[in-house]
């Protein structure tokens, strides 16, 4: 095995690129190197102004998704080897705006991650004296799937209709509106009806899968959209046929 | 830090990266799924086709052997079998989603995605040996 590996990495430094470019780094292949191992190494040693987020170093934060050989991948958990003997591409995350190198902006998503209410909301809130809400292990598989989210977005740069129509909802904020709604605890699900079910809501899905391919922590987010198509269609069709006390 | 650094002035000159015409044709999996998008215009000129049968056996014998003319002509069978194509593509690519989609209970067990995968074959099996059955018959 070679022991080194060329990391092509996009550079976006907005004070004077009007378009990303490309800077090859030569680095040493490590056989317990992640890609972000190679860019800590960038950093400190050959590059001091590549920026690029990260922070726990172990697929938790959700902070150093990019790019990584054309497909949304957390670099903390992609490793040098795998790309040996390279060369290895690293780019930004696709369909967001780049703020600088592999840097992007995550205001899109922020925002509508809070549409969705991506808490638990009480009818009766019971005072802190009366104890816990209780819930059961199959109460808990009901949702912990998609309670394994952690915001990276990888999904968001898979997802075609998310890079074609900026304003879908997108899969991540719709598996978090899910990890609500199938809580056994919460009480909230009318609430989030009227975004999940709107034009930009589950029904701008169309199905392409490839964010729950991209999803590293096996949420399935597609899966949460298509279940939530049938809730939204029950809910209409209740909202027709039950008088409004029984909905 | 240096004074002369203006990072507000930097701030709003975000790179947007446009999405390429031919973003379909950059993964393979984006060009199943289009290509699954498309087959739904093959399996509405089936329905067309199908209502066009319809009304050819309800307007009697002489429209109904001009249908099967028509049928045998080259450019239709080439059709028929370019939307054949497209429909079990569809029906192939729509069952193996079909499990992340429908979630069924049994005594408080998730019904594993393969069963339901399985039965959706084999309820095309029993309806196509049905309709075999009906025209062959």
């Amino acid at each position: 095995m070679a022991d080194r590996i060329i990391l092509q990495v996009t550079r976006y430094r907005p004070e004077r690129d009007k378009t990303p470019t490309t800077q090859d780094y030569e680095i040493p292949l490590r056989k317990d190197w992640s890609v972000l191992d190679g860019l800590n190494h960038i950093k400190d040693h050959v590059d001091g102004t590549l920026s690029y987020r990260w922070s726990c170093r172990m697929g938790i934060c959700g902070s150093c998704g990019m790019t990584v050989d054309g497909e949304p991948k957390l670099a903390c958990a992609t490793f040098l080897t795998d790309y040996a003997p390279g060369p290895l591409r690293v780019e930004p995350l696709s369909n967001f705006p780049v703020v600088r190198d592999l840097v992007v902006e995550i205001g899109d998503f922020m925002d509508k991650l809070s549409t969705v209410k991506p808490w638990i909301i009480r009818e009766d809130e019971q005072p802190p004296a009366d104890g816990e809400y209780l819930q059961t292990p199959t109460e808990l598989e009901e949702y912990k799937q998609y309670s394994m989210c952690i915001n990276c977005m990888l999904c968001y740069s898979a997802c075609p209709v998310y890079g074609l129509d900026p304003d879908f909802l997108g899969p991540a904020a719709i598996a978090l509106a899910q990890r609500y709604n199938l809580d056994s605890r919460d009480q909230g699900g009318h609430e989030r009806l009227d975004v999940l079910s709107a034009a930009e809501g589950v029904w701008a899905c169309t199905y392409v899968g490839e964010c729950t391919r991209a999803c590293p922590k096996d949420v399935d987010p597609a899966g949460a959209i298509q279940r939530y198509k049938v809730t939204a269609v029950n809910e209409t069709l209740k909202s027709f046929l039950l008088p409004r006390g029984k909905r | 830090m240096s004074e002369n650094v203006d990072y507000s002035g930097f701030y709003a000159r975000w790179y947007r990266p446009r999405v390429s015409r031919f973003w379909w044709l950059r993964r393979r999996s984006y060009l199943l799924f289009v290509l699954r998008e498309l087959s739904s215009v093959f399996v509405a000129w089936f329905v067309v086709f199908l209502l066009l049968l319809v009304r050819a056996v309800s307007q009697g014998e002489r429209e109904y052997q001009r249908f099967l003319d028509l049928s045998a002509t080259p450019w239709m069978l080439a059709l028929n079998v370019v939307a054949l194509f497209f429909v079990v593509f569809h029906t192939i690519t729509w069952f193996n989603l079909a499990p992340q989609a429908i979630v069924v209970r049994l005594r408080g067990r998730r019904v594993p995605g393969r069963w339901i995968l399985i039965l959706h074959y084999l309820a095309w099996a029993v309806l196509s040996a049905i309709t075999a059955w009906v025209i062959l018959g």
